[in-house]
């Protein structure tokens, strides 16, 4: 084609509405009638219900009604988990949207207040008597399943939510015969997603026809009305969500939570709209959680350099129930891709999702795969010391070579394409990866303490083909549909069952069917978001959205090209054979004259004057695309950090991202996603951190305590990029939204450990804090 | 969040402000309003009454006379960091004033709201400590009689949150000697990323003849109940060149002018915090006396 | 009590309780719902508003501390409907993903140049700090603001 959009940085047709203030995010739902509910959520980590006395909030001023456990039971089914990895002897504990017996977390629901404003609502909180008798509690997992341990689930002995091992090749012989064996212990500390927008639900109960419309903060709606569904009773036909605006989840908004079925509840027990709204104090509670494991890592390797294994031992902690997909995270998400970029002979996963007095955990921007990187990186690094080899040119040594069809690993993957070594050359040019050794040694002598840290990784995003979804557990299918209607005037309007929430897919969407249909990027519309208006989807998360829901609209895009074609040649009185498309024209082969506008094919299909014999009227066309396979995103990406070795503070100087995602449709988007992905992770190598102090008490409850990056506090990120096409989807596109995350963790952190290598540091746990790095090198030894 | 309900008075003058604090028992003033609408917000407090003393423009504006800096209670930090007044004759607390929060709370922070608040974790109270400033404070007593005091940073702050402000004075202006051509005056922190509030800070203020240091004033504060002055360090620093080894001895002192009242946190120990003192303190004085860029 | 107050170059004049906040003034009572909550603890910046030509949290600000002011949201940048040089260039250098600290962001850019016409990078960023965006990584923020306040200057 020779006006292609694909590949062109257009500016984002979702920004008109959102610079001005035009946008509709569920807590700019006003609806008349509505009122407010707010949650009473129990202070404490573990205890036992005695009693709830409501009678003081019931009568206080505008309060409409207040309900417990016990008016749910019966009513309300538990909320549930969709993600069971087989053999695994998952034990799905019952999760009450508003508990009634025990609370298991601080910020668990014990009563929700519905009133004629938000004011008030919270007024009559503080009304609400509570009689606890407090339990026990733990937070950290490893802890968890020590003997004696505090027991959360009857069910769940030693709090043992599951235990996953998944093993490729003989990694007992691996070890066995390996000339190296380096270990390390790491923590993947708790984050807390922060979406800016805090979630919020609006749900209005029609009795008239049996219908809840609920607007949800939600990156999958089809999804939430299926599970809506399952805890209301309600016919999916019965349940439209809404989730058109949607202000970032980063995970956090895949999971189907309590607030939501109680605020539906509410609803249709007073038959007026409800909205409820999360503070951000309650979000840190009762929003989920990510990451939270302890893990003890090992690698392999030969003296030369040859890595033979890699495998772990890993508390996961699940919090107090199991979230939608949490128990797929830190084993489907995160065991399988031990290999990483490399050949590796061997590599086992043996993880223990654990129950805790903690929020639950579930996805969090790359789910998974951020911690399976970073202990193969971390090893590697570890690996280099060992050896006395330079970091980069041991991971070079182990670099997968260049592979177009195929690449099976011995963790039961197969890459789909790769070519890993010269971006990594890239990225070691653009940084001039030698001279800043040099630099580093010149440092070193004059007393300062600069790092380098290079990392490689792949990941396996673009979720996924659907039976593998069911083999692995996953309670729903991972294809995407979508339809592409062309009105009379030829104008396109596209229906996706996806859900982005800033990831701009409304363009490069309208990017992509405008090429394949060969009409102006502005005379397509891209719908999502809600359910009674798009085709069933499994929604955005696990950098999916391209490479599956463009995926179907590519197909259904086809479908509509070639139907137009047909008519074409109908009414250019040729035959089928003879005419072909080209730029949104089909002529007749050799005679370019006789042609007819693809939107003059629209007209005439929605006319249907003088359609072929056979033909139905109308130009549109649905599509369902099951991928054959995941897509392997890759990369190498650089950070330069300086160590301040009097108080442990850490600049990173610079950051270089080179990653490879397939071909770009929108190389500003794709640059967009890598800043915000590689910013997160280095909050977490740097700031983040969920605290909970003995009692269970969420110690970094709030911005002012938990430290989200900031701009004055980053440096800008160097983007580079080359173009490996996948051959799974019809674009060839990778996935980009994790990648960002799910190397630049173990990148920064990798540098600070290289920089105070001289000063005998071998680890610290994250973030490194400046207390920690200059307890670190206090002691000059692993803290 | 929203905080329960109380009941709000706008004050147009300090008497009358003054007047209905000590009619309402249990009313605060309303200055900013940074410092106690979070703690209102959270329900950590709950006032039942607001003077609101935000439209009293006597309180408000920054001069020099006889070498004294006075800037009106009602100051905003970001009024200080762009005035020409306060960066020529205190440069120590311009710069610090910019480094207040962010943007929207300079915007709204008042210099004697904070001051009233008196959280450890602020920077202005050291800073003021240095400056040796001094509070007017005015009470029930009203002008007429007498009813205005003058009271230095040195005494008035007491503990965490707590001040020598009686339950019905207002801290009406701060006054501090301008600096002399021969002196040096510099705050550093540690900045906690989320808060930008100090988790170590130290202010100095030296006074320099012919290569000597003649004067000093020397404080830490934001992990101390108050702002921690280091008398020995200041004893320590008088009568020395001001060169790199004889700074990093006398800074070293400060562990021995800070009580066993130290706080700490999960982001940074005390330990740790009463370590970093002398560090930022030799940060302030190497950047007071220029010898930062040899470092 | 009784407030009055502009807001978008519009009187406005409205009974409220004391503790109503004036975010929750703008987006229940006038329905301008383009300011946003992000936190509680006037840490995140996406309730930034303009009052009497300066940047606020208007999440820390009482209702009736605004009586007789004049306030700006998001919706009144761009009164007459063709957008401000900082809308622009946000649009034009992706500035903005998700959208929800859009406004905020916005709001301080235009005093953060007025105040500073030239600023450079360092701050461009220090002047943002009061705004949390998760989504962008703030660069392309940075780079917004230095179009913006290009095209202001020129």
């Amino acid at each position: 084609m020779t006006t292609r959009i694909f590949g062109s940085g257009i500016r984002r047709r979702e920004d008109p509405r959102l610079i001005t203030g035009g946008a509709t995010y569920t807590d700019d739902v006003q609806l008349p009638g509505m009122l407010y509910a707010a949650m009473l959520r129990s202070p404490h980590a573990h205890a036992k219900i005695n009693s709830i006395d409501i009678t003081s909030a019931v009568g206080a001023r505008g309060v409409v009604a207040v309900y417990t456990g016990a008016d749910i039971e019966g009513v309300l089914n538990g909320i549930p988990c969709a993600w069971v990895p087989p053999g695994a002897d998952l034990v799905a504990v019952t999760h009450p949207a508003i508990a009634k017996d025990v609370v298991r977390y601080q910020g668990d629901a014990v009563a929700v207040v519905v009133a004629e404003d938000r004011y008030q609502a919270e007024d009559a909180l503080e009304l609400i008597n509570v009689d606890y008798e407090i339990l026990p509690s733990v937070t950290n997992p490893e802890a968890a399943m020590k003997p004696g341990a505090p027991q959360l689930h009857e069910d769940a002995p030693n709090n043992q939510a599951f235990h996953w091992v998944s093993e490729g090749g003989d990694t007992e012989a691996a070890f066995s015969a390996a000339d190296v064996i380096v270990k390390d212990t790491i923590i993947q500390q708790r984050l807390i997603p922060n979406a800016m927008e805090p979630r919020s639900a609006v749900a209005t109960w029609t009795k008239a026809t049996g219908e809840l419309t609920l607007w949800s903060t939600s990156q999958n709606p089809h999804i939430c009305r299926f599970l809506a569904s399952l805890v209301t009773g309600l016919g999916e036909h019965k349940i439209r969500v809404i989730a058109t605006e949607v202000g970032g989840g980063f995970g956090s908004k895949i999971p189907v939570y309590a607030d939501e079925m109680i605020t539906s509840f509410c609803s249709m027990q007073l038959g007026r709209p409800v909205k409820w709204t999360a503070t951000r104090s309650e979000g840190f509670q009762s929003t989920i959680h990510g990451r939270d494991h302890v893990e003890y890592v090992e690698m392999a390797a030969t003296q030369e350099g040859k890595i033979t294994g890699v495998r772990s031992k890993i508390y996961a902690g699940m919090g107090a129930y199991l979230s939608t997909a949490g128990p797929g995270v830190p084993t489907i998400l995160h065991g399988l891709i031990y290999c990483g970029p490399y050949d590796i002979g061997a590599t086992k996963a043996d993880v223990y999702g654990v129950f805790s007095n903690a929020t639950p955990t579930d996805a969090y921007r790359g789910a998974g795969r951020p911690e399976a990187t970073f202990l193969i990186e971390r090893l590697v690094d570890l690996l280099a010391v060992e050896l006395g080899t330079d970091p980069a040119e041991l991971r070079r040594k182990n670099l997968i070579p260049k592979f177009e069809e195929g690449h099976d690993v011995i963790s039961g993957l197969t890459y789909d394409s790769g070519d890993y070594e010269p971006l990594m050359d890239m990225v070691l040019g653009h940084a001039d990866y030698s001279a800043l050794r040099q630099e580093q040694a010149q440092m070193r002598e004059n007393g300062h303490y600069m790092g380098i840290g290079v990392t490689c990784y792949n990941e396996i995003c673009g979720l996924g083909p659907s039976q593998v979804a069911g083999a692995v557990g996953f309670g729903g299918g991972l294809w995407e549909s979508a339809i592409v209607r062309f009105h009379p005037t030829g104008k396109v309007h596209v229906y996706s069952g996806i859900s982005p929430h800033g990831q701009g897919e409304e363009t490069t969407f309208a990017q992509i069917v405008s090429d394949e249909l060969g009409v102006d990027v502005d005379d397509v519309t891209i719908t999502h978001g809600d359910t009674s208006n798009t085709p069933m989807g499994w929604g955005t998360y696990g950098s999916r959205t391209t490479s599956v829901g463009a995926g179907a609209m590519v197909i259904a895009a086809r479908k509509i090209k070639e139907k137009a074609r047909l008519l074409a040649a109908h009414l250019l009185e040729a035959a089928e054979s003879d005419v072909e498309y080209r730029d949104g024209q089909f002529s007749v082969k050799g005679s370019p004259d006789q042609s007819k506008s693809i939107q003059e094919m629209a007209t005439m299909a929605n006319v249907a004057w003088n359609l072929p014999e056979g033909m139905e009227p109308g130009l549109e066309a649905s599509a369902f695309y099951d991928p054959p396979n995941f897509v392997y995103p890759f990369g190498t990406h650089l950070a330069v950090v300086d160590v301040d070795k009097d108080n442990g503070h850490i600049v990173v100087r610079r950051y270089i991202a080179g990653d490879d995602c397939g071909p770009q449709i929108n190389p500003m988007i794709v640059e967009g996603q890598v800043h915000g992905g590689v910013v997160q992770g280095i909050g977490q190598a740097l700031w983040e951190h969920a605290i909970y102090d003995d009692n269970g008490q969420l110690v970094t409850g709030s911005m002012t305590d938990y430290a989200l990056p900031r701009a004055h506090l980053l440096p800008n990120i160097e983007s580079l990029s080359t173009v490996t096409p996948s051959p799974h989807n019809p674009l060839g596109v990778k996935g980009v939204g994790e990648t960002g995350s799910i190397a630049s963790t173990v990148t920064v952190y990798n540098a600070v450990i290289d920089a105070l290598r001289p000063l005998g540091v071998t680890r610290i746990d994250m973030p490194l804090t400046p207390e920690k790095v200059w307890q670190a090198i206090r002691q000059g030894h692993g803290s | 969040m929203f905080a329960t309900e109380f009941e709000y008075q706008r004050a147009t003058s300090v008497s009358e402000a003054i007047q209905l604090l000590s009619n309402n028992p249990g009313a605060k003033i309303l200055a900013g309003g940074h410092s106690l609408l979070p703690m209102m917000k959270l329900r950590l407090t709950s006032i039942p009454m607001l003077i609101d003393i935000g439209g009293i423009n006597e309180l408000r504006g920054i001069s020099v006379e006889n070498n004294i800096l006075r800037i009106g209670a009602l100051t905003t930090h970001a009024e200080i960091a762009e005035s020409y007044d306060v960066k020529d004759n205190a440069g120590i607390l311009w710069e610090t004033a910019y480094g207040i929060g962010d943007p929207q709370v300079r915007n709204r922070g008042t210099i004697g709201g904070n001051i009233s608040h008196a959280d450890p974790a602020s920077d202005l109270p050291t800073v003021l400590k240095v400056m040796d400033a001094k509070f007017t404070i005015q009470g029930t007593g009203g002008l007429m009689r007498g009813g205005s005091r003058v009271v230095s940073a040195d005494d008035f702050f007491i503990g965490p949150f707590e001040t020598d402000l009686g339950e019905n004075e207002i801290l009406t202006a701060i006054e501090m000697p301008v600096l002399m051509a021969n002196q040096h005056a510099e705050y550093a922190k540690m900045a906690h990323p989320a808060t930008s509030f100090a988790v170590v800070g130290a202010g100095v203020v030296l006074t320099v003849e012919d290569d000597v240091c003649t004067a000093a004033r020397v404080a830490v504060g934001g992990f101390t109940p108050v702002p921690t002055r280091g008398l020995t360090v200041e004893q320590a620093l008088i009568g020395k060149v001001l060169n790199e080894e004889n700074i990093a001895s006398a800074t070293i002192l400060i562990h021995g002018d800070l009580g066993s009242d130290v706080f700490g946190d999960v982001f940074a120990s005390a330990e740790y915090r009463q370590a970093m003192a002398a560090i930022e303190l030799k940060h302030a004085i190497f950047h007071a006396t220029g010898l930062a860029h040899h470092n | 009590m009784n407030i009055q107050l502009t807001v978008n170059g519009k009187a406005q004049e409205k009974e409220v309780d004391a503790r109503l906040l004036l975010v929750h003034f703008l987006r229940d009572d006038l329905g301008l719902t383009g300011t946003k909550i992000g936190c509680d603890t006037s840490q995140c910046g996406a309730c930034v508003v303009s009052m009497d030509g300066k940047t606020i949290k208007s999440c820390t600000c009482l209702a009736v501390q605004a009586n007789g002011s004049d306030i700006t949201t998001i919706e009144g940048v761009a009164p007459d409907g063709v957008l401000d040089p900082v809308q622009e260039a946000f649009w034009d250098n992706h500035g903005l993903q998700c959208g929800y600290c859009t406004a905020g962001m916005i709001i301080t850019t235009v005093e953060l140049l007025k105040k500073n016409p030239n600023p450079s990078d360092d701050e461009v960023r220090e002047g943002l700090k009061g705004n949390i965006c998760r989504c962008t990584g703030y660069q392309n923020i940075v780079k917004s603001v230095q179009a913006a306040a290009k095209v202001n200057r020129s």
